[in-house]
Parts: C-alpha cells; structure tokens; sequence
C-alpha cells in the first residue's frame, strides 16, 4: 500500500504543469479562473493548443495518434488543466465519438473523421437524447429510412450540449421496430448543414445558452454514414457511455473550486471575522473537503484496479455519485458564501471583456448561476438514480 | 502508487480472518461479550500467539509490524469479528511506552506486547467530555515519587487490566496542553478504586477513582508536563484501529444486509427487488467506500512528521467513520425491519459496535471540530 505517485508519474505531472504554464494563455486560464463563460473561440483555441502537443486526443490508442498514458497520468493530466484553469476539452468528438469510430468504424471512416476531430474541421455534438428518452434512452424515436444510397431522418433531439456551435452531429436513430427497443438502433453521423437540421436554443435555469433542441424533418444521409452495422447501434452507445470514466468523478474541478471557495471563505466576512472561521460555514466547508479527501482515494483505488486489469464497470457509477454530489456541494457553498451578492445576475459580466465594475465580490457574479448549472450534474450522463439501479445489479446483484 | 498489501499483510490479515470466523463465531462472541469477565483469557493468549498484538509494533519494539498498514488490517479483522478482547488498550499502551523509549519500561511493553500484562487508557474523565487535554486528575511531587488524586471514566477493560496509562495534570489549569503527564499505574496499587460494568455493545469497562494514590519516580512515563504530545501520538493510533475496526463491522453489517435483501421474501418477492430498498443498498455501498478511502488515508498519515498532515487525516477519518458508522447501522436495522431489532440477530450486535465506536476517542462532531482548528493553527 502506497499513496505516493512514482516518480514517473511526478515527472509527468512536472511535464503537465510546464507544457500549462508555457502554453496556455494568461488570458485564457484568467477567464476560467474567475469563473466566466469561456466562448466558442476559447475552446476552439484550446482544443488547437492540445492538439499541437499531440494530446487533444489522449484516451486514443497510440496507433492513432494517442500519446499512450495510463490511466493515472490521464487522472493526473485531468487535475492539472483544472487546477491550472483551462477550458474543458468539447468532449463529444475527441472523447465520445473517436472511441467508438476507433473500434466500430470503417477504414474510410477513421481516415476521414478521426484527424479532422483533432484539427478542428469538426465540431461534433451528441445526438442521444429526445423527448421521450431520457434516463430511458433505448427509447428513442427518430426515423432512419434507408431509400437507396441514403437514410431519411425524421425525428427530434434533444439536450444536445453545444449544439450551436457543431457542424456535425452523431446521432442514435431507429432502424427497426421489430425485436426489443434495443435491437433497433443505428449509430448514425449527420451534418448538420443538411437541409431539414434544425437547431434552436434551450435556455437553462441559469439563463445559459448551453443546450439545444436539434429538428430533422426529412434529412437526407448519406448511407456511408452508418457507424458499424445497421441495428447495432445500441452496443456502439452503450460502450461510448462507458468508454472513458477515468474523470466521470470530476476530481480536479472539485479542486479548483475547493480553492476559490477558500479565498472566498477568507475574504467574506459575517458576524466580524472571516467566513472561514464562522462554526457553522466552517463545519460545511470541512465536510466537504474531508469527502474530496476521501474522493481522491476511492477514485485513484478505482483507477488502480483498472490498472492491474479490472474492468472500469459500474465502480464509474459509485465515483459519477458521489463526485456530482461533492461538486453540486461545492458550488452550493460558493453560492451561500456570496450572501445577498448571489442574488444579481448580470449577463455581460459573465463574459469576458466586461468594462464595469463587478456588483459584490469579484467572485459573486456566477456563483448562483454556475450552483443552478449544477444541479445538471446528477440529472446528466445517466442520472444519479439510474447509477444507483446500475450499482444494485451489477455491484450488488439485487 | 499501489493499493495492494504486502504479502505478509495479506497472511496475516488471511490468519486473523480465518482464526475469526473458526473460533469467534456469534454464539462464542455474545457468550464472551456478556461474561462476568468481559473477554476470554484463553482467546486473548491465542490472538497473540498468531501475532495478532506483534503486528501492532516495530521490530525495535519487540513486535513485527508497527506500521499504519499493519494496525488497519489487523482492526479490520477485529471488526468483522466483532472482536470485544483488549487491543485497543494495548495498542494505545504499548504505543506511549515504546514512544517515551524508557529502558526501565521495556519489560512492561514487552508483557503487553505479548499479552501477558493486560493494559487500558485511562484517560476521559466524567466532565472531560473527548477533548483531550482536558484533564483533571492531579499527580503532585511526593517525596521520590508522586500522589495521584482524580476520577477516569469508562476504561475499557478496566476491571482485567494489570496496567493503566493515566494522564494527569502536574501544572497548568484544567484544559491546558502543557502540564500533562502519564503515569503507569499497575492495577493493585493501594488508592485505586473500580467500579465495572457492561458495556451496551458487549465487552465491560470501569469507573477508577485514585484516592491518593503513593507512585515511585519510576511510574512517570516520558518527561513531567509534556505528556500531551505522547498521548496524542498514542491516541492517534488508538483513532486508526478504531477507524479500521468500524470498516471491518460495516463490511459484515453490508454482507448480513445484502444477504437478508436477496433471501427475504415480501409481497411473493425478494425485497432487494424494490428499487426503495435497492437506492438505499447502493448508497450505503457508496459510503462505505468512502470511510475505506478514509482509514486508507489515515494508514498512510500515521507517521507523517508535520503533526497537521498526521492528525488532520486522522480527524477526517474518525469524523468519515463516525457518520457512515452510524449510518451503516441505521439503514442495516432499517432494512431488516423487526428481525434487526432483536438480540438473536448477529447484524444487531455490529449496529451497536459501529455506534458505539462513535463514542470513542471522540465523536463526529468532535474531530470535525478538531479537522477545523488543526486547519486554522496550519493557516
């Protein structure tokens, strides 16, 4: 037993926290750091950077342009960019998309797709969810007719993550309505300039335009387009939920709010002293940080285990849990650090290039939103109740 | 890093849990736990004869093992057999003797560590309440030696022991870290009183009232007044074999529970398949593996040279097994409705102990608190 990473490891990271502190922009890790909304350009830039270091796609295998890291330094890297304050990766294409390409795609697929994903030609979006399939997402609906060298697609999804900002998008559609709801379903790529794609905003509680509605009527794919085999698409989901959990915990970004809550907690005062030594704002924040403590352990244990050739099975729904709730705890206590400042809510200020002087703390201006933006946290990837329906199977066996 | 044990870790852990399960079977356990005695005699020389009190120590001090690791599994094993013998008092004993490093004491460690000499903390006292330099009890300079006059509560075992560790104040007021001495008290000294009882998750324990009580020079342990940080080093061992101890109850608890879910049957059904029972299972598993994340953290701080790094994991794991402890307890009862409320049912008895483990060395609320001001002092 041994918590210290080894020296490679510690090498590594040094080799994260150089390549970070060289490449990424002031500006850039400022804009996180405060909290804003990174844009489309950041992320973009952010993805270009990765990408000339030859590790935009990391979860890849080397043979396709990996950099071949472990699942710890892949931990490590994950908690460095958080710390450090770096956009997040658009994971839809890189890490979502690209696994499922790498073991189910064709030759010309992989060709075509995968060093587009990487350089940026490709923004890709996530075409799961409708309407009516929610937790339940073998129940989707949207038609795909084959009519000689093209699918026809008619349906509606929805929740699509960034989808205003994506060219293309991979969707589950429905081939066949015989056997069960599973066996019917293609994995299908769409570009979403085709005629008949139709996106439009879904505003979120916290006035974010961050998810959106996508409409096909009638939208003709090409039937190269198909990923695997027609009515197997079921499988190809199912292993792109599962492919890469090594951060479904979201350690770092824990972390990083751990460390803004404490400057906070220092600088907000009640009752004449610091909040971080109000009895009862202290009790809340020293929970916290005793279960990211403990996070930490249990999501390296499960990483280990992975490591010396366990499979990354429904453990990932245990780490998903209690890693959600802890961030949905952690930005909870920001927003209540905040006091009466959580209460404005000034768009523009949320934004890079805001001239004003902030209302309240410098800090304050997100914190009810990015609390209200979390409560997705235990909704998303398949809600916390159904991890819990999944750890009652396959961990318990009930 | 590596989450595997050592071989011999593994052995041992193996032997113990075996040797348990063989030999500490629930009837054997209960008839123990609610002897006049408290413990078995006969079992307490066969745990040590598999070295199961030589793992608790380095080799420099006649033991095997020492480590936090070496502790943790042995507790765990402890636990899952819901063990009642007097480790804890020998573990926090032998602990303060080998650390003050006195020659003249080596031969009372060597008896603890081989089991011949039972010894027990006396420590609380009736209004001291966890806070650990809050200590009443006075030792005053009397000729070579010392008198003692005060009051400890709940001294595991104490009825059996032929050793006690004491603390006592020598100078400062009441709460004061400064000024606190340890004493190593042989249990027929003239001036020491007992009153035993049974404890409510099994094993006994005892009031001891020292009622000028003559000690020679050789009963201080370590220098006068600075017996603060020797207890806290001692405690702070007595805090991870207590941790581990309540992981190796909940895991069992977790098993009885799972077990009762898949067999009994509700409504032509097992209950375990009502999703209201199933969430309930899964967040228990959930957080039992954070108190396992926990005690693992604790383990690898126990030596840690910055007292903040050491005691702060250690707060933070009691404070972990102090509340799922508890809630392992409550949901194991809940889930088994009325069976779980009855005597005859092991799962009852590790409910208690996992409580009970609460009220030791410091409660939840209390290393919370403690989490906190170790964190500002560092500040």
């Amino acid at each position: 037993m041994d918590l210290n990473f080894t020296p490679e490891e510690e090498a590594f990271r040094r080799e994260v926290r150089a390549f970070l502190a060289a490449k990424v922009p002031a500006r850039l890790s400022n804009l996180v750091r405060s909290g804003k909304r990174p844009a489309k350009a950041d992320m973009v830039e952010w993805h270009a950077i990765l990408n000339a270091q030859g590790w935009l796609g990391n979860h890849w295998p080397k043979e396709h342009g990996g950099p071949g890291w472990t699942a710890i330094e892949k931990f490590i890297f994950e908690n460095e960019c958080a710390l450090y304050g770096t956009p997040r990766v658009v994971p839809f294409g890189v890490n979502m998309l690209a696994p499922v390409l790498i073991k189910y795609g064709n030759e010309a697929q992989k060709r075509h797709w995968l060093p587009r994903i990487l350089d940026g030609s490709d923004w890709w979006c996530q075409g799961y969810s409708e309407p009516g399939a929610g937790s339940d997402l073998a129940s989707v609906k949207t038609t795909a007719v084959r009519e000689g060298e093209h699918y026809v697609v008619n349906g509606q999804k929805t929740w699509t993550t960034l989808g205003q900002h994506a060219n293309m998008i991979f969707c589950l559609v429905r081939t066949s309505k015989e056997g069960s709801k599973q066996a019917g379903i293609s994995f299908l790529l769409v570009d979403m300039a085709s005629p008949g794609v139709e996106v439009r905003p879904i505003i979120t509680l916290d006035g974010e335009h961050e998810v959106n509605e996508v409409f096909f009527t009638d939208v003709r794919v090409p039937a190269e387009n198909l990923v695997g085999e027609e009515n197997k698409g079921w499988t190809y989901a199912k292993y792109l939920l599962t492919y890469e959990r090594t951060n479904i915990a979201g350690v770092g970004f824990s972390v990083a709010l751990l460390e803004r809550l404490r400057r906070t907690a220092a600088t907000q005062r009640r009752n004449g002293r610091p909040l971080a030594q109000d009895p009862l704002f202290a009790a809340r924040l020293a929970r916290a940080e005793i279960d990211l403590e403990n996070m930490k352990t249990t999501n390296l244990r499960v990483l280990a285990a992975v490591a010396g050739g366990g499979v990354p099975g429904a453990e990932s729904s245990m780490l998903k849990i209690r890693g959600t709730e802890l961030r949905q705890e952690l930005s909870s206590l920001m927003r209540r650090a905040m006091g009466p400042y959580a209460q404005p809510y000034i768009e523009a200020a949320l934004h890079e290039g805001y001239g004003e002087a902030p209302v309240g703390p410098a800090d304050a201006a997100g914190a009810a939103a990015l609390y209200f933006n979390n409560r997705k946290l235990s909704i998303f990837g398949g809600s916390n109740e159904i991890q819990k329906n999944i750890i009652s199977k396959m961990i318990l066996g009930l | 890093m590596n989450f595997e044990h050592t071989e011999e870790r593994r052995m041992l852990a193996e032997t113990l849990d075996r040797f348990v399960a063989e030999q500490y079977g629930f009837a054997t356990r209960d008839h123990i736990a609610q002897s006049t005695r408290g413990f078995s005699t006969e079992l307490w020389q066969r745990f040590a004869e598999l070295g199961a009190l030589g793992a608790l120590f380095g080799e420099a001090e006649g033991g095997f093992g020492g480590d936090g690791f070496d502790i943790a599994v042995v507790f765990e094993s402890l636990g899952r057999g819901l063990v009642v013998e007097p480790f804890l008092g020998a573990l926090v004993v032998g602990s303060a003797i080998a650390r003050a490093g006195d020659t003249a004491h080596k031969p009372l460690l060597d008896a603890v560590i081989d089991g011949r000499t039972v010894a027990a903390l006396a420590h609380d006292e009736p209004g001291s309440h966890y806070e650990l330099a809050n200590v009443a009890t006075t030792a005053r300079r009397s000729g070579e030696g010392w008198r003692l006059d005060g009051a400890k509560a709940v001294v595991l075992q104490g009825e059996q022991a032929g050793l006690y560790l004491v603390s006592a104040r020598t100078a400062g007021e009441q709460a004061d870290e400064a000024g606190l001495s340890l004493f190593l008290v042989p249990r027929d000294t003239a001036g020491l009183a007992l009153r035993g009882y049974p404890r409510v998750d099994g094993g006994r324990a005892a009031e001891l009232t020292f009622d000028n009580v003559v000690l020679g020079a050789e009963a201080l342990l370590g220098s006068e007044g600075e017996g603060f940080a020797l207890l806290e080093h001692a405690v702070g061992r007595g805090l991870l074999a207590l941790c581990a101890e309540s992981l190796g109850a909940m895991d069992a608890a977790r098993q009885a529970t799972l077990e009762y879910l898949r067999t009994r049957k509700q409504f032509g059904v097992p209950i375990g398949s009502f999703q209201a029972l199933q969430h309930r299972m899964a967040q228990l598993l959930l957080e039992i593996e954070q108190a396992r994340s926990a005690v693992i953290n604790a383990a690898a701080a126990l030596d840690d040279a910055d007292r903040t790094t050491r005691e702060r994991a250690l707060s933070a794991a009691k404070f972990t097994i102090g509340r799922v402890g508890t809630l392992v307890a409550e949901e194991s009862i809940q889930m088994h409705g009325g069976i779980g409320m009855t005597w005859e049912l092991p799962l009852a008895h590790y409910a208690k102990r996992l409580v009970m483990i609460d009220h030791q060395l410091g409660d939840e609320d209390h290393h919370l608190a403690r989490y906190i001001a170790l964190g500002a002092q560092a500040a």
